[in-house]
């Protein structure tokens, strides 16, 4: 009898100490799992194809927002994620990074097509009309301001994180610009 | 014969902390990133070590673009806001990044695009050592070595 309850609380003990350890590690970047915003997006390419966020399905999406007049956040940002692809060697194949233009005004799908393979051959550089990229912009919640400079050359004012979705398109991480690298790659290894 | 003693010593008085200014603030480790073609602005990035007295820096002039300044990003309301500054001070015995996401000398109006392995000539001016010109050169990513990017984990 004894020796049965042992058994049982034994059995117990090693059920639920497998049930903790099964539980995932935490992500480097900060978890949004299941966050209520964000949602389709249906923007022009920098090839002129007008892409939504479904055609990406079986990848891993590093989502950023910038603009190309931009001096050093955005070329920063997106050298960054070049690096990253390059870290991720041939998972590279199953990353995509897509470039969305919070100026469209400026940056038509000819100055994109210049700008953005630049970066990386791979990256998808997006671009559409004012409302249409204030809208993906307000409903991702980016926000950014215009700020006029002399002789009209404008600069934003804007967020310089960037997203990442796993491979079923899911919208999974928010990815802060001090996030490091290795620690990025490790986390959109496990969203691919 | 006095006179010139004291001109001598004027003159040795006047140049003495000027010179001794000049070589104690350096200028280390420059670069700037190859700019996208098409892009217009563009920007500098150096650490400034001084080991003597207090100065600032005022401007910056380069040949490459219609305009030169200062800048700097301040996280303000989720975004990154980058706005010119006046001057950056620079104190006694210490140092100042310009790096990625924090100051940097902006390029503004690009003739041409800034190429990989090309160098632009950059005149740093501080209120107390003067002109200081250095030589930059122009590279795809931050060379090892070069002053790290500002954390800011917001």
């Amino acid at each position: 009898m004894l020796l049965r309850t042992i058994l049982m609380i034994g059995a117990l003990g090693g059920l639920l100490g497998g049930c903790v350890a099964e539980r995932p590690a935490p992500f480097a970047a900060t978890d949004i799992t299941g966050a209520s915003f964000g949602g389709e997006i249906r923007l022009t390419d920098h090839h002129g194809q007008l892409r939504t966020l479904d055609d990406f399905r079986g990848k891993a999406v590093l989502l950023f927002f910038g603009y190309t007049h931009c001096p050093d956040i955005c070329p920063t940002t997106m050298t960054r994620f070049a690096g990253v692809a390059r870290q991720l060697g041939d998972d590279a194949r199953r990353l995509q990074v897509v470039f969305v233009t919070l100026d469209p005004a400026r940056d038509t799908r000819e100055v994109l097509a210049r700008y953005v393979p630049f970066f990386h051959p791979d990256f998808v550089g997006l671009t559409g009309s004012e409302p249409e990229v204030a809208d993906v912009a307000r409903r991702y919640r980016v926000p950014f301001v215009k700020r006029p400079a002399e002789g009209g050359n404008y600069l934003l004012d804007h967020w310089a994180g960037a997203y990442a979705f796993d491979a079923q398109g899911r919208l999974r991480l928010y990815v802060a610009p001090d996030l490091a690298d290795a620690a990025l790659v490790a986390d959109l290894r496990r969203l691919m | 014969m006095q006179t010139r003693q004291l001109f001598a010593a004027l003159l040795l008085s006047l140049l003495a902390p000027l010179a001794a200014a000049e070589a104690a603030l350096r200028v280390e480790a420059p670069w700037a990133r190859a700019t996208a073609p098409g892009a217009t602005n563009g920007a500098a990035y150096f650490r400034v070590v001084n080991a003597g007295a207090a100065d600032r820096l005022l401007s910056a002039r380069a040949g490459v673009s219609a305009r030169v300044e200062l800048h700097t990003h301040t996280m303000r309301d989720g975004m990154m806001q980058m706005h010119a500054v006046p001057a950056v001070e620079v104190p006694a015995g210490g140092r100042v990044d310009f790096a990625p996401g924090g100051l940097h000398v902006m390029f503004i109006g690009l003739g041409a695009p800034l190429t990989d392995g090309a160098v632009v000539p950059l005149t740093l001016e501080f209120e107390r050592a003067g002109a200081l010109r250095i030589d930059v050169p122009v590279r795809r990513e931050a060379p090892a070595g070069s002053a790290t990017p500002a954390q800011h984990r917001h």
